[in-house]
């Protein structure tokens, strides 16, 4: 289990309780918790969970990625060097604490 | 005005399927998909990506399983929209009146809309001032390239569109390639091309920079990059090219009425009737409790779908259940000869 925290591009906080397996995405989407899209479910085909890790600490922290999220991510609305697809980061108690950024929109 | 007994919204893996079911039953059906070609999401999305989790096909690609569908819907001849997209629906008299961006007319029973997660359109650029030149010289797709001849053009992406076009507009255009990053995620070897067309000066490659702003009075003029840092640059631009892929957006299925959860539409589990009768929703795009965007449960979905317009499309037969092993009736309509 590990505490995330969404934070909305208007500001706006969210903070859930995400089982471990499951993914940052899902822990949107269960938890209704706007900002993240998730159209094609999670399959890294969309770009539409895209989501900014601004802590420097915590972005080099997280799994790194792998071959196609960068190649995808090439897709999101406004990617940047911190930028991570959600739908990729599966949740585990060394997640604990994370914070992630939501872009303006993802399509 | 074409009439039918069906009009499929979708030709992916479940609207294919679905035409078959109707295929098999006995009902008429003609397909309309916004894409220039069939297999939706499968041929768009991921066509040489292996699917391991179709029953009985231990691996497939997207394309080989939209080449087996469509070739399962053979012997019917069902016509498809390719293209279009539907943009009306009315109610008359218990027919739903279907009008295409194209101006084609259906006047059908049922609608089936199995859109996936809505019509495929390219990822513009985020920056407003794009908007205004959208369509004359910022453009996401290339209709006529003598256009460009001896124009300044500049090109944003990474993938294969965005460096097939620099190569190929760099014999006759001044071309600037502007991606995000250094690496590029388009073939192996238009990746080397950019390189050697780099390196000899035929192009300008900028990574590392995305757009900013756009600039022009009345006619554009130049494109203003930024990179993470904060550096910026201008660059003369009679073409601004984006080639950002492809997102997915509803679209026109907003405005017609059914009740939507997010962006799916809700239907009951036994026919996959929406709040609309006659209005079938199939595949990703519906929801019910226990949904899952699985392909198998597509064709699930599009096998009572399709007993469900049967009943709207002929009110005075009744449906007969029948195996394709056993009914004549089926062999027939499959043309199949024993």
């Amino acid at each position: 289990m590990a505490k995330i925290k969404y934070i909305e591009f208007n500001g706006t906080e969210h903070e859930a309780d995400v089982a471990n397996g499951l993914s940052v995405m899902e822990g949107a989407i269960q938890n209704d918790i706007p900002g993240i899209d998730a159209d094609c479910g999670g399959g890294m085909s969309c770009a539409t969970c895209h989501v900014y890790i601004n802590d420097d600490e915590w972005f080099r922290k997280l799994p790194e990625k792998e071959m196609g999220e960068d190649d995808m991510l090439d897709q999101a609305f406004e990617p940047k060097s911190n930028s991570r697809l959600s739908c990729q980061l599966i949740v585990s108690d060394d997640l604990d604490g994370l914070t992630v950024h939501m872009p303006e929109k993802q399509v | 005005m074409i009439k039918t007994d069906v009009v499929i919204i979708g030709a992916g893996p479940t609207g294919l399927f679905c035409a078959h079911q109707l295929g098999i039953i006995g009902l008429k059906c003609e397909i309309v998909d916004n894409l220039d070609k069939i297999g939706g999401q499968c041929i768009e999305l991921y066509p040489e990506k292996p699917i391991y989790d179709i029953p009985a096909v231990p691996k497939c690609t997207g394309e080989e399983l939209t080449n087996n569908l469509i070739e399962q819907i053979k012997p019917f001849n069902f016509n498809f929209h390719l293209s279009d997209r539907v943009q009306e629906l009315k109610n008359e008299n218990n027919k739903w009146l279907v009008k295409t961006l194209n101006g084609k007319e259906f006047e059908t029973p049922n609608i089936v809309i199995a859109g996936g997660v809505g019509s495929f359109e390219p990822r513009k650029f985020p920056t407003k001032s794009a908007e205004k030149y959208d369509g004359k010289s910022v453009l996401y797709s290339i209709k006529d390239k003598t256009i460009f001849k001896d124009k300044s053009v500049v090109i944003f992406g990474g993938g294969d569109s965005a460096l097939d076009w620099a190569i190929e507009l760099s014999n006759s255009s001044k071309v600037t390639l502007v991606h995000r990053r250094d690496e590029f995620r388009g073939a192996p070897a238009s990746v080397q091309k950019i390189k050697e067309l780099s390196d000899n000066k035929t192009i300008d490659l900028i990574t590392k920079y995305s757009i900013k702003d756009v600039k022009g009075n009345g006619s554009l003029e130049s494109v203003e990059i930024k990179s993470e840092s904060g550096e910026s640059k201008v660059i003369k631009a009679d073409y601004v090219l984006g080639f950002f892929g492809l997102i997915m957006q509803l679209g026109p299925i907003a405005e017609w009425g059914l009740n939507l959860d997010k962006k799916t539409i809700p239907v009951n589990t036994e026919n996959f009737e929406t709040n609309k009768k006659g209005i079938f929703a199939i595949g990703d795009i519906c929801t019910y409790p226990g949904k899952l965007k699985l392909i198998l449960s597509g064709f699930h979905e599009g096998a009572l779908a399709a007993r469900g317009c049967f009943k709207y499309a002929r009110p005075d037969e009744k449906y007969r259940f029948e195996f394709t092993t056993a009914s004549s009736t089926i062999k027939d309509r499959l043309g199949v000869k024993e």
